[in-house]
């Protein structure tokens, strides 16, 4: 590709193609750049990202402009395709763990229980009550957070920055939390076939709770800055909007349909791990648009708290892990006084007292367990909408095929229906509304 | 090599040749099996491999009689008797085998007869399941899955169907007019097993690189890599080391 520059205009240099003349514009005036030569044309091809603020990582968008009405939209993903559904074939099933909480990196939390889940319904097993309980918790810690950091890049992207600095300031104190009870900020590998790595800390509970007594009026704060706000209500209202019919046609779920009217929230609709004992309620708009699902969102934070202190007052002493040894992961962690670790009481006795127990340790770490043979689909309610594993077993130690329905890879469809014939700049708000994470998008 | 008594069917230079008669061979030199340690049963024997081959009997029990009771209704009995060609019923989820000739037909009762409602297609997804033992992978027999995951949100209801075709004609019709949701999936299947979906919009590679050779997920895609010379040690390249095999 050879570019040439004209002396004249060192900003920017054009390059004949097939589809015409095309120019790599680095500043200056459009006026300058075209000169007189491309006013009687109207249509304008530009390209947005893989790499601009705007689109939330390293999505991809080529819009066909007339003036500044967007006549199409064009979505090109796979910028950060990581295999991971591929990895998981090599890896057993407990470190499938490890690979799929790396996808949707802001959902973390969800991804690991989604395949846990699958993995423990085609094992025929269920979690310990408590460590269903933990995992309510944590999950929903996470909704909390990961809606933080769609408000806080909603706020950006509008440029309200300061909606952007007061959201990753209030995830702060959700990643504290999931720091001390999984040891990690992000990609936890908490939640693990047949239950959990851990038990929860002591003193976190009582964090929580402080967390949730302050959260409340936080959120009271962003509802101060943001949501009476005229120019934030200017730029989300009637931008990207899409109705109930077009959501289910194009398979968005989560708040975007919900924002269009359809309560369809699958803890309510399909429970799992219990849901359907929680007490909360599914936020729903009927704007169809990122006024909406901005609504949406800030209701549903507040829902998480609620099932976030039922969850608390809920729990019982018991193990989090299944008892079946033959599934049960051999080791628990302890901390220790050089950090977390394997605990020193299991070391010692499977390297000073029990040849059997050393080899059970080594042969369930090493090889891991069996699954009988057979696929289910296990969908759960993630942040942005159904993130479904389908998962084949061919009854051996390691995933015969994961696949993963996330939702991001399925919303990002509804692009081009939400902002061709509106303008460009509403294009960013309609994506900004649709929350995608390109981790789990390109997988 | 393999003598007449070996029923294992492969050797580990073969690497993606599929284990014949459901067998495999354990100890050193094991293929296809995550034992790292080689105790792990000398010999396995798989009886049905990855894909049950049976079919469940009526009554299949919860909504799936009502589901296909009305699909019948809905398509014909001579229809349905051609389309489907089994129905599995596991873990309680339903799975309709059915032919890629009538695969358009089922879809379309399935989204708009009244009865059924599945107006959401939650997932297509692709399965290659070349090797996984049992006779599944039999020659002849195709390997290649794609698989529909379809809700209905009126009835709250969730099916599974399973279009299965070989590697030399991996034609299978597009969803993508009755479901839009469709296309993206259709493209990643496309993009990572080779499945071409007839009547898809714009078939094109979607995670890879547009210039991207083969499809990744299949089973007998290479891993590649070199062997590193490290210390007067070699480390072999990938798809030769235990762990990947």
């Amino acid at each position: 590709m050879s570019t040439t520059y004209d002396p004249a205009d060192p900003y920017a240099g054009s390059r004949e193609t097939t589809e015409g003349r095309v120019y790599t514009v680095t500043g200056g005036d459009w006026d300058q750049t075209l000169g007189t030569e491309a006013y009687g044309e109207e249509r304008l091809v530009v390209n947005m990202g893989p790499q601009h603020p705007s689109t939330h990582g390293v999505l991809r968008l080529v819009l066909d402009l007339e003036g500044e009405t967007v006549t199409k939209a064009r979505v090109v993903i796979g910028y950060l395709h990581t295999g991971i559904e591929k990895n998981t074939e090599y890896r057993t099933w407990t470190q499938g763990t490890t690979f799929v909480t790396r996808m949707d990196y802001l959902a973390p939390l969800y991804n690991e229980a989604g395949y846990c889940l699958a993995v423990e319904k085609l094992l025929g097993v269920q979690a310990p009550p408590r460590a269903q309980t933990i995992r309510v918790l944590v999950m929903e810690l996470n909704r909390i957070a990961s809606h933080l950091v769609a408000l806080a890049t909603f706020g950006m992207e509008m440029g309200a920055l300061t909606g952007m600095t007061n959201g990753f300031r209030e995830r702060e104190l959700v990643l504290d939390l999931l720091e001390e009870i999984t040891g990690l900020r992000m990609n936890h590998a908490y939640i693990r076939p047949g239950g959990l790595a851990q038990d929860l800390p002591p003193g976190a509970v009582e964090h929580i709770r402080e967390f949730l007594e302050a959260m409340p009026a936080r959120v009271a704060d962003f509802h101060k800055l943001l949501t009476g706000q005229p120019i934030w209500q200017a730029r989300l209202k009637d931008a990207g909007y899409l109705d109930v019919t077009g959501c289910v046609a194009l398979g968005i779920t989560g708040p975007v349909l919900r924002a269009a009217g359809l309560p369809w929230d699958l803890r309510k609709v399909e429970p799992y791990l219990g849901y359907e004992t929680y007490d909360f309620e599914v936020p729903t708009a009927d704007t169809c648009d990122a006024w909406g699902r901005y609504l949406v969102r800030m209701a549903e934070v507040n829902e998480s708290l609620k099932i976030i202190e039922q969850a608390l007052d809920r729990l019982e002493p018991g193990p989090v892990m299944v008892e079946d040894k033959k599934i049960a992961w051999p080791a628990q962690l302890s901390l220790g006084p050089d950090g977390m670790g394997n605990s020193l009481e299991h070391v010692k006795h499977i390297m000073g007292q029990s040849m059997e127990a050393l080899i059970h340790h080594f042969k369930l770490v090493t090889e891991g367990f069996r699954v009988p043979a057979g696929q289910v689909y296990v969908p759960i309610e993630s942040p942005r909408g159904e993130l479904g594993y389908h998962v084949v077993s061919d009854g051996g130690t390691r995933p015969w095929r994961v696949h993963v329905r996330d939702p991001s890879f399925v919303n990002l469809q509804a692009t081009a229906a939400m902002s061709e014939g509106g303008m460009i700049a509403d294009v960013i708000a309609a994506i900004a509304s649709l929350d995608p994470v390109m981790g789990g998008c390109d997988r | 090599m393999t003598g007449p008594g070996d029923r294992s069917g492969t050797d580990a230079g073969q690497g993606a040749a599929a284990p014949s008669g459901g067998f495999r061979k354990g100890a050193f030199g094991v293929s296809g099996s995550g034992d790292t340690s080689g105790f792990g049963g000398l010999v396995r024997v798989e009886p049905g491999g990855a894909v049950a081959l049976h079919s469940t009997d009526r009554p299949y029990g919860g909504y799936f009689d009502e589901v296909t009771d009305a699909l019948i209704e809905a398509v014909g009995q001579a229809t349905y008797d051609a389309a489907v060609q089994r129905v599995l019923v596991d873990r309680g989820e339903i799975t309709y085998f059915v032919a890629r000739e009538h695969l358009s037909t089922v879809v379309q009762a399935l989204r708009d007869d009244e009865a059924l409602r599945f107006e959401l297609c939650s997932s297509v997804s692709g399965v290659d399941y070349e090797g996984s033992g049992g006779p599944a992978t039999t020659p002849g027999r195709p390997r290649l899955h794609v698989v529909y995951h379809l809700t209905s949100m009126t009835y709250r209801r969730r099916i599974r169907l399973e279009v299965a075709v070989t590697v030399e004609d991996p034609h299978v019709p597009s969803v993508t007019s009755v479901y839009p949701t469709a296309d993206w999936h259709e493209r990643e299947t496309w993009d990572m097993f080779g499945v071409v979906f007839d009547g898809h919009p714009a078939l094109t590679r979607i995670l890879m690189p547009d210039d991207w050779d083969g499809h990744p997920q299949r089973k007998d895609y290479p891993l590649g890599g070199v062997p590193v010379e490290y210390h007067d040690a070699t480390i072999p390249p990938p798809d030769t080391r235990r762990s990947y095999r």
